[in-house]
């Protein structure tokens, strides 16, 4: 097992250092200078921009840029933004406990519906049911969820007025940002109107941002019972007189579950480009937001920080969800 | 198997009696002919030029609405221009985006596909590590910066998520090439002299198509919808392109008041990335011996 491990998180270097060369090369790929872009509008002289760009190492060849861009890499810095003069670190940090917490709602969302909709689906196999959720599913994941968010806000915002329209607490709250977590910092405030009005603006997007996941889970979940059922040691579960809801949940669930929730782990990246349309729709201050804002306003050092962040994000992710697969499932370890 | 006595059954008799079976499918096949067609004679059958502008009709509602008019069946935007005529020229632009964007992916990634499986060795390593790279990005945001360093635009928007579809079809590709290439037909011809360019497009590659055609389908869906979305951040195609993402970024402001302008194009995107799918779900089932009954 612990060679496993090793030999999975050493794996994950050579791809980092991947990644970072492409988001190193990004940069060097917008056409315009860096300097004459951070000068703006009002232009620089020739004499300056030379004296800059040996200051900040432009003029040094490629290899040696990026031998430097590694270093600061390491060194935690991914520099600073050209709009807010922020470090890039610093405003991610700020805004990804926002998409994380979005996320985990979503894929909440997601799991209690999915879950018991492709069990009934599964046991109730050729039924009304079972071709509704099918053809219910099928719509859910062509779903451009942009549209769909539009249309939620259309509907149970604008005219049942049931939630709020964007935004993550109304504006009459103030909560300390400890934690990030908007529900568990109005928690500790002990404003029960804050935790209410955090909970009425998280609701919508959750949904919204949870709808292809649900349909990903839902139709997962009923394949892999309808495959789990046909074994034998369910006849055998039955045939000892056991109850058929005991051996539907207990027996049968259990083992369905692996694939589903490898589903669930795999689903990081989908999940975060979803986050990318919510949040815009939304106006939810998470990094998807701010990647957006951040390439509309060709803030190129929060693009280029984002964009490695957030794949060091999902390759952790990833192996996560491939160490817990191996621990369930030992035949994978070879 | 099937008794082979005076009628032979043919494998595409085979095939499309699988393939009819599922009703979904013939749908989705159906919904396409019509977005063909639509597209095809888009000149002729929507009632208006997609960017003329009525200027005595802003945001006049569907005709079956109080103060809507048959001359705008499905209402017109905020600048006085028919939607129904909009979604029309947009399905041909729509069909363009898939078409253009399956064929740069399925025809990069295919050559990548075969190379890394013919190459092997270093070669191999690089190209799977490469498209590992590509996957590790979450899909629209790679697009996203992709085309913050080429500039908006529809052909930019195109290439990006021509370039983050990439790694499935290089990595399908390689896949069926390496199981096909371990085959005896493969030797023989390899054997009888043939070129490796010859073994690669002529011996193995029709024989991995199955599994191509079926991801092409499906990937002409997600481009539709990548695309689509591109558009709706406003990297994609510029107004006034009757693109169908773009009409729903230039819906923003007045959708509170006027449902039918976000309403009616996002419609249009779900019916047609359903068609799709549904399309190439059924090919799948019908391709796949192994699923056929």
């Amino acid at each position: 097992m612990l060679r496993f491990l090793l030999r999975r998180v050493a794996m994950i270097v050579p791809t980092f250092v991947a990644v970072t060369f492409l988001s190193f090369l990004l940069i060097h790929l917008v056409p315009g200078d860096p300097i004459e872009a951070r000068s703006g509008q009002r232009g620089i002289t020739p004499e300056r921009l030379a004296e800059l760009r040996h200051e900040y190492g432009l003029d040094r060849p490629l290899w040696r840029q990026f031998v430097q861009y590694e270093q600061q890499v390491a060194s935690g810095d991914l520099g600073t933004s050209l709009v807010t003069h922020q470090s890039v670190w610093r405003e991610f940090l700020q805004l990804f406990p926002a998409t994380v917490e979005l996320s985990i709602c979503a894929i909440l969302f997601a799991v209690v519906l999915g879950l018991p909709l492709g069990v009934i689906a599964a046991v109730r196999r050729g039924t009304v049911f079972d071709y509704g959720l099918i053809g219910v599913s099928v719509i859910g994941a062509s779903m451009p969820i942009f549209w769909w968010g539009l249309m939620a806000i259309l509907i149970f915002s604008v005219t049942l007025g049931w939630t709020p329209v964007s935004g993550r607490i109304g504006d009459l709250y103030y909560v300390e940002p400890v934690t990030g977590f908007m529900l568990i910092d109005c928690w500790y405030s002990d404003d029960p109107g804050a935790c209410t009005s955090a909970a009425r603006h998280l609701v919508l997007p959750a949904i919204v941002l949870g709808t292809i996941p649900l349909a990903v889970v839902a139709r997962m979940t009923r394949s892999a019972m309808l495959e789990v059922l046909n074994e034998d040691y369910i006849r055998t579960a039955r045939a000892k007189g056991l109850s058929e809801p005991r051996v539907v949940i207990v027996h049968a669930l259990r083992n369905a579950l692996i694939p589903v929730v490898t589903v669930i782990g795999l689903m990081v990246g989908t999940l975060l480009s979803g986050a990318i349309l919510t949040e815009t729709i939304f106006a939810w201050p998470g990094v998807g937001h701010w990647m957006v804002e951040s390439v509309l306003r060709r803030d190129y050092p929060s693009v280029q920080g984002g964009l490695l962040l957030i794949a060091a994000f999902v390759m952790l992710v990833n192996l996560g969800v491939d160490l817990t697969y191996s621990f369930l499932n030992p035949r994978l370890r070879h | 198997m099937s008794q082979a006595t005076t009628t032979v059954t043919r494998p595409e008799s085979q095939f499309w009696r699988s393939f009819a079976a599922n009703r979904g499918a013939v749908l989705g096949l159906a919904i396409m002919l019509v977005l063909v067609a639509l597209a095809v004679f888009a000149s002729v059958v929507a009632p208006h030029a997609p960017t003329e502008q009525f200027r005595t009709n802003f945001l006049t509602p569907p005709a079956w609405e109080s103060g809507g008019t048959v001359r705008f069946l499905l209402g017109t935007d905020d600048v006085g221009r028919d939607i129904l005529s909009r979604l029309i020229y947009g399905a041909r632009l729509s069909l363009l985006i898939g078409a253009a964007v399956v064929g740069i992916s399925l025809g990069i990634g295919t050559v990548l596909g075969l190379t890394a499986a013919f190459a092997g060795g270093l070669v191999d390593v690089a190209i799977v590590r490469l498209m590992d790279v590509v996957l590790v990005f979450p899909s629209l945001l790679l697009a996203i910066v992709i085309v913050a360093i080429l500039g908006p635009g529809l052909f930019n928007a195109m290439l990006a998520v021509a370039v983050v579809m990439l790694p499935s079809f290089t990595r399908l590709t390689r896949a069926s090439a390496m199981s096909e290439l371990a085959r005896d037909y493969v030797t023989a011809t390899r054997a009888a002299g043939a070129s490796t360019l010859h073994l690669m497009f002529d011996t193995v590659l029709p024989n991995c198509l199955a599994p191509l055609i079926v991801q092409a389908t499906l990937g002409f869906a997600s481009a539709i919808l990548d695309a689509a979305a591109l558009g709706f951040l406003g990297l994609g195609a510029q107004p006034p392109t009757p693109e169908w993402g773009t009409m729903l970024a230039g819906a923003m402001q007045f959708y509170q008041r006027a449902w039918w302008v976000l309403t009616f194009p996002g419609l249009a995107i779900l019916v047609t990335v359903l068609a799709f799918n549904l399309f190439g779900d059924g090919l799948r089932d019908a391709l796949d011996p192994k699923l056929r009954r």
